[in-house]
């Protein structure tokens, strides 16, 4: 006969990811450690956050009540370029980032350009915008001109390297056919790759787009041109509703440039 | 019987097709042509041509590095750590209760607290975390607290849209057992959504904390803490050898954050 086996009475829920306790230990009392030592660099000046609310309750009335029209040459300006902007540096970035996405792709390309391609991609991936955007500033000088070559110089990363991983998972079969039949690079390019690739690559340009849009009204702020420059001069002359109502424009825009960009890649899909 | 006359050249569009795609190219190019006039009303074309000359000057007086300056980093590094984590969790804080207001199978209204939900969301993701720290420098004072919001504020809405969306992905399965149980609306959540978000909400966590020490890195240009407060003031004085010092520091930062959180998204999924 058997001893009958004892279950425990009460059901006790496994832990979800770190499954070891003795690492699960570790790591609540490095975070708790973490924690304190962080916080204790948090060095709140609460006078001048007292100062600063008084001034934080103009901002937001402000918001609620902005001001369009006192200075609407200067938004209008800089709305104007940031559009501008967007469009030209996306249109130029498109076309450069092609070639170099092609280059990118491990299976057209040879492997000596495809290590300079993806070096080119790496660069533009791990450089912030507005790092860029200092260093065109101090070459170009101020203005929109900077901020275009900024923007399109972070379409080539992003564009590039997500053309490249897609010409990599196309179709192989189609590619071979083409191949088949006697034709050069080029034309196995142009008649197996890009039809493959063309609905994503328009896709990701519009999705670009409206990256560029919402990057333009930040470099500004370090002198590219664009609406960022108005919104960064607003709140310097402490003109809260003039400020409310730069950043009203940019988030419908924004809010609009995302829903007609995805709606527009669902219909090219 | 009547042979249909076959064209002797294979096309594969329709006349009309092919003039109407025509037409739309040639009407991006007419846009192009225009918003770069536009653009370049302004622009002093002297600048540009003296871009070269500019950069080679600007390249030569980056090098060499000044490397005795490394020590007077490793606090505004620590802060930028700090800025990025805090304000991670922050965000996480904030956006977790969003998320579950916003998701469909979740929501306790989805007329009324369900919209306001995706607003909050649309909101944060449509202010770039560096506009949020120059309103909210002009607010609290310059200071790393002013970083940690900006950084939370901006983190709620990316946090907020790819949690509600794992959520509303659940499998239902589970909730109908847990719920078959008479479990109420809580224990429903505790025990059937949760389980299976969490890894979903690991992953979201850690990818958003890489992007914030990016942009946590460059805050400081308008004020926020960190090492972008060392970049502006050696910017400001020109000193050029400790702004490459200061770009490889955040470089490195950058690089080894990715490592990072590629890691350990690969672990949990």
């Amino acid at each position: 006969m058997q001893a009958p086996v004892q279950y425990p009475a009460r059901w006790k829920r496994p832990p979800q990811i770190f499954t070891d306790p003795l690492w699960r230990r570790i790591l609540f009392v490095g975070a708790a450690v973490y924690l304190v030592l962080a916080l204790s660099t948090v060095d709140p000046n609460w006078a001048r956050i007292a100062e600063g609310w008084q001034r934080g309750l103009r901002f937001i009335g402000g918001f609620l009540q902005p001001d369009f029209t006192s200075r609407w040459r200067d938004i209008s300006n800089g709305l104007i370029e940031s559009l501008t902007m967007t469009l030209t540096s996306t249109v130029v970035g498109v076309l450069i980032s092609v070639p170099i996405g092609i280059g990118a792709a491990r299976n057209v390309a040879p492997p000596a350009v495809y290590y300079i391609c993806r070096g080119i991609i790496a660069a533009s991936r791990a450089l912030q915008e507005v790092i860029v955007a200092i260093f065109f500033v101090a070459m170009f000088g101020f203005g929109p001109f900077a901020g275009f070559l900024t923007l399109a110089f972070g379409t080539i990363g992003f564009l590039a390297k997500l053309l490249a991983e897609d010409i990599e998972d196309i179709d192989e079969s189609q590619a071979e056919a083409i191949r088949a039949t006697g034709a050069s690079w080029a034309q196995m390019i142009n008649y197996a790759i890009q039809p493959q690739v063309m609905p994503r690559l328009i896709g990701l340009s519009l999705y670009r787009l409206d990256i560029n849009f919402r990057e333009s009204a930040v470099i500004g702020i370090v002198g590219a041109g664009g609406i960022g420059a108005t919104l960064n001069t607003a709140i310097d002359r402490y003109e809260y509703d003039s400020a409310g109502a730069i950043l009203l424009i940019i988030i419908l825009l924004v809010m609009a440039a995302e829903y007609s960009s995805s709606y527009l890649r669902k219909f090219l899909q | 019987m009547t042979d249909t006359a076959h064209p002797a050249v294979w096309r594969r569009r329709t006349p009309l097709a092919a003039l109407l795609i025509w037409a739309g190219w040639f009407a991006l190019v007419v846009l192009f042509v225009f918003c770069w006039h536009v653009m370049n009303r302004n622009t002093i074309w002297e600048f540009v041509w003296d871009a070269p000359r500019q950069a080679a000057d600007i390249g030569d007086r980056m090098f060499p590095p000044r490397w005795s300056y490394l020590p007077e980093l490793l606090v505004p590094l620590w802060d930028t750590l700090n800025m990025a984590t805090l304000g991670t969790l922050l965000g996480v804080i904030l956006a977790v209760p969003v998320a579950f207001l916003a998701a469909r199978n979740t929501t306790p209204s989805a007329a009324v607290l369900r919209p306001a939900a995706l607003f909050v969301i649309v909101g944060s993701r449509s202010i770039n975390s560096l506009i949020w720290a120059l309103l909210l420098v002009a607010v609290m004072g310059p200071g790393l607290l002013a970083g940690i919001v900006a950084i939370g504020l901006r983190s709620i809405g990316f946090i907020g849209k790819l949690l509600y969306e794992a959520i509303e992905e659940v499998d239902t399965a589970p909730v109908e057992a847990v719920t078959a149980t008479g479990a109420s609306r809580a224990q429903v959540l505790d025990y059937a959504i949760v389980p299976q978000v969490l890894p979903a909400f690991w992953g979201i966590t850690v990818f958003r904390w890489d992007i914030n020490i990016r942009e946590s890195a460059i805050l400081g240009l308008v004020g926020a803490g960190g090492l972008g407060l060392k970049l502006q003031a050696s910017l400001n004085v020109l000193a050029w050898p400790q702004v490459t010092v200061i770009l490889l520091v955040i470089l490195a930062t950058v690089v080894l954050s990715e490592w990072v959180s590629a890691r350990v998204r690969k672990a949990i999924i």
